[in-house]
């Protein structure tokens, strides 16, 4: 692996720098993923306290349980769902602003800010504007003869989240599309120009193409965040139902163990996502290692 | 002042790639000695062994009679000048010149009058408060030997310090390092790939190749007798024109005078090959002129011998009246011939 | 490029001012929501234009909080927000910085083994791995806890590898130069890479802020006593109320207030956001 030419002689040292982040990273990280994958094997009695092992039979429940199939089947529609939406919009945006000279900088810090908007909090938003009561869009939904209630209807609800979660990630997705765009070499867009491209065929034979590293980068990201990020969004407005059709897997994780104290269960699936996470690192590791240099 | 002492240095890096094989070398106080030779030769890693940057692996360093394989840069009292010039950009340029001493706990006063005396010689007492992104090449470069002399350290190392000058410049530099070094009689090891750097500032030159040392002797010397095939090619510009024996005999039996046992190429430099009849004893051979370069009060032909693929290059004063196509008979001195014997690479006499 | 395109730059403003109205029509309906009075709420439509009750609704939150819905005061919980972003920011910097130098600068035993220890990490969002490290923090005593809420938090990867990134680029002769210059490593680390990473520890400083200010599940799972609740977490307790209807106009101010200072970190230090964005992806 990769360091300086020179190197500093001594011996001691990097262990007392490294110290810090090592103890924290064992105590905090490793030491309970251990745990958790330890937990996966067993089934803890919750009243009684005691602990069998069982095999890989929690990861077999899994795989047959309905419950958890239909997670896995939800959080796939989802992490799509807001992928597709977030991007789309964010490439429509970032192509407009990097078509402007001046007000770019203007519409760039109106569009950022939503970053600091805490997911929960993005949810509730969001909520609030779904409200079946109060809220704006059901109202106008009203008028257009199209019902809308979130509370009963499972595909309501997942609209709604995705919604949520999507809006959320524009701001982010369009800074990195116009980091992208700007560094597509301005002389290639002139020499387009003056082979007679016009801006919509510059953009998609030209512009898009030289994207696609940053395209495929924020699509891993986007899954990724869809996948583990968004928990606030779906606390804050669904709560995983109704009947469970937004209990994405990261939410069951907390449902089962939390709130139904399965601790053998959710451990199982707290390791299926991190092997689902781990894969999806190591595809983002490789691509990106590809491209840098130093 | 001080010596450097190199006995038996060798460097080996992991994989068994040897870069340095056992060089010696002695470093008299107040000398400059050039360290020279292609990429890859081991010059600059030599040299960083010196500074304390590279470890050792065998053999032994010493600065004025002491051994410093085990100290560490700073504990060596030696100066550096790096061919990017490492100035600290953060910091003004009399930030830079000051902070090795500062590190080493010298008086205020002691710093204040280095600073200002090393401002003076090298003249960038303007400059003293911008910060290096602000300075030019030159300027910058200047603050980098500023901040070796105001150390005032048993020696200097140089290491490539002109590479990233334009020409001009570097003639102009050169001049002024070689001045520097002798106001100040500070013991200097020198690297560089150009040759005629090498050449123009030396008191002794070394040339190297292959991690190992071909040759050591003031650059007259080298330029007169060079002691072996890659030290002919290697010193003096455009390089000297090697001919294979039994090329010549065949072409020109008779005017080759008697030569050392083994010889099998000889070696002319460019300017000792003429193109006029003259009465002078020499080897004459046919060519065809491909290429006339005029260059200032000289001109360098570059013909094609007859009879073979061969390109040689002469130099002759002003602007001889040929056309390319030419033919020409180029007369080979005899009074230069360096004669060489091919498999050992070494001259011969 | 000169280019006369009327229609197209006519569109493209028309996309972008869609695109800034979809990112603001959410929270401008809070806003709105946060200046009337609980009646208003009651009439099947919430609010569309601002209302009277601005200084009223923020400054009851603000002071009083919200106890039917167990929400402390704003003030409060304000201040255990600033403290966890703050701690976690600086903390992870600090942490992060060193480690970086000694993966760096440095060869020692282990030194690959620490290097996929730290790496790991990325891998394991706290969502990942809840259970056991909230089992762990209990045993510790570390709930309802300033340390609690931000330790744990702290050791992540993407600060180390920003850093890490960024020697990487620096030239070895610079480190070389301070060495023959008498800088040991400490001073070197002190005087020549801290002033140089000043830009990068900006930039992470605004990233690591909105990080630990938005963190929801943790403090959920971490803080029992209400006086230890953060902004973020606290709202999600006022707008849960059953599922009758919360005051929507003294959530909404809490909401406002919530979302106000990471907005204002963004947009003050934008520029430094977006590179401490875009450097640390990479």
């Amino acid at each position: 692996m990769q360091t300086k030419r020179t190197i500093f002689p001594n011996k001691v040292l990097p262990y007392l720098l490294l110290a810090p982040q090592l103890a924290i990273t064992i105590v905090f990280f490793l030491w309970p993923a251990a745990q958790a994958v330890r937990s996966s094997f067993e089934r803890e009695d919750p009243f009684g306290g005691r602990t069998t092992f069982i095999w890989f039979r929690n990861y077999l429940r899994l795989l047959n349980d309905p419950e958890y199939l239909n997670s896995l089947g939800r959080t796939a529609i989802f992490a799509i769902g807001v992928t597709v939406l977030s991007m789309t919009v964010s490439l429509l945006l970032a192509a407009a602003v990097n078509r402007l000279l001046r007000s770019g900088k203007f519409y760039t810090t109106l569009l950022v800010w939503p970053y600091a908007v805490a997911p929960v909090v993005a949810g509730i938003l969001w909520w609030f504007m779904f409200n079946p009561t109060i809220g704006i869009v059901p109202y106008l939904l009203d008028m257009a003869g199209v019902r809308w209630n979130h509370r009963i209807n499972g595909n309501d609800a997942m609209l709604l989240v995705i919604l949520a979660a999507a809006w959320k990630q524009i701001s982010y997705n369009f800074l990195f599309f116009v980091a992208g765009m700007q560094s597509v070499p301005r002389s290639l867009i002139e020499a387009a120009a003056i082979d007679g491209a016009g801006p919509f065929k510059r953009f998609w034979t030209i512009v898009f193409p030289l994207i696609s590293p940053t395209t495929f980068f924020l699509m891993i990201i986007n899954m990724n965040y869809a996948m583990f990020d968004t928990f606030g969004i779906i606390d804050g407005t669904t709560q995983g139902g109704p009947a469970g059709s937004t209990n994405t897997l990261v939410y069951k994780v907390y449902a089962d163990g939390f709130l139904g104290l399965n601790i053998g269960s959710s451990s199982a699936q707290s390791v299926v996502l991190m092997l689902i996470v781990i894969a999806l690192t190591a595809i983002q590791f490789r691509w990106v290692e590809r491209r840098v240099q130093y | 002042m001080a010596t450097i002492d190199l006995v038996d240095v060798r460097k080996t890096y992991a994989g068994n790639v040897e870069a340095v094989r056992g060089i010696d070398l002695a470093v008299a106080d107040g000398e400059l000695v050039v360290l020279v030779g292609p990429s890859g030769c081991g010059k600059s890693t030599l040299l960083r062994m010196v500074a304390g940057l590279e470890t050792i692996t065998a053999g032994t360093v010493s600065i004025d009679g002491a051994v410093v394989n085990k100290l560490e840069p700073a504990e060596r009292d030696i100066a550096m000048v790096f061919q990017n010039y490492a100035l600290y950009p953060h910091m003004s340029v009399r930030q830079n010149l000051e902070y090795g001493l500062k590190n080493r706990g010298t008086p205020r006063p002691v710093i204040d009058e280095r600073v200002a005396e090393a401002a003076r010689i090298l003249e960038i007492a303007p400059f003293l408060d911008r910060k290096p992104r602000q300075l030019s090449g030159g300027q910058r470069q200047r603050v980098a030997m500023g901040r070796a002399i105001v150390r005032q350290p048993k020696a200097f190392l140089f290491d490539e310090p002109l590479s990233n000058l334009d020409a001009k410049l570097r003639g102009q530099m050169r001049v002024e390092i070689r001045r520097l070094q002798r106001t100040l009689g500070t013991t200097s090891l020198y690297v560089t790939h150009d040759q005629l750097e090498a050449m123009t500032l030396a008191d002794r030159l070394v040339v190297m190749n292959a991690g190992r040392i071909e040759q050591v002797g003031r650059p007259t010397e080298l330029y007169a007798t060079p002691a072996s095939l890659f030290v002919a090619g290697f010193i003096g510009s455009p390089p000297m024109n090697f001919f294979d024996m039994d090329f010549l005999r065949e072409k020109a039996g008779d005017s080759i005078p008697p030569l050392p046992k083994g010889t099998d190429v000889i070696g002319v430099r460019p300017d000792s090959i003429g193109i006029e009849a003259d009465d002078a004893p020499a080897i004459p051979l046919a060519a065809v002129v491909e290429l006339i370069e005029p260059v200032g009060g000289e001109s360098h032909l570059h013909l094609r011998l007859d009879g073979s693929d061969q390109l040689i290059t002469v130099e002759v004063p002003g602007r001889p009246d040929l056309a390319d196509g030419a033919r020409v008979t180029v007369r080979l001195s005899t009074a230069a011939l360096h004669p060489f014997n091919r498999d050992s690479g070494r001259r011969t006499d | 490029m000169v280019e006369n395109r009327p229609f197209l730059n006519v569109l493209t403003h028309l996309v972008l001012i869609l695109g800034v109205a979809i990112v603001v029509f959410p929270v401008y309906l809070a806003f709105v929501a946060s200046t009337h009075g609980y009646n208003d709420f009651l009439s099947g439509l919430a609010p569309l234009l601002p209302g009277p009750r601005l200084i009223e609704n923020y400054t009851q939150m603000w002071t009083a909080g919200l106890s039917t819905a167990g929400a402390p005061p704003v003030w409060l919980m304000l201040t255990n927000s600033l403290i966890m972003s703050l701690t976690i920011a600086i903390g992870k910097i600090a942490i992060s910085i060193i480690s970086a130098y000694a993966i760096v600068y440095f060869k020692f035993p282990f030194r690959l083994l620490a290097f996929w220890a730290i790496f790991i990490t990325l891998m394991l969002p706290v969502e990942v791995r809840i259970m056991p490290t909230f089992k762990v923090v209990a045993d510790l005593g570390l709930l309802n806890s300033y340390a609690g809420l931000t330790v744990p938090l702290i050791a992540s990867a993407t600060a180390t590898f920003l850093f890490r990134q960024f020697f990487l680029t620096i030239p070895d002769e610079l480190m070389e130069a301070a060495r023959v210059d008498g800088a040991g490593p400490m001073k070197f680390f002190r005087d020549i890479l801290l002033p140089l990473s000043r830009t990068n520890i900006a930039a992470l400083f605004v990233i690591l802020f909105i990080y630990g200010w938005v963190q929801y599940l943790w403090p959920l799972l971490v803080t029992t006593e209400s006086r230890y609740y953060t902004l973020v977490m606290g709202i999600k307790r006022l707008a849960a109320v059953a599922d009758s209807d919360p005051y929507w106009n003294l959530v909404m101010a809490a909401v406002m207030l919530a979302m106000l200072p990471p907005v204002l970190v963004i947009v003050f230090m934008q520029r430094l956001f977006i590179k401490g964005l875009v450097e640390t992806e990479k």
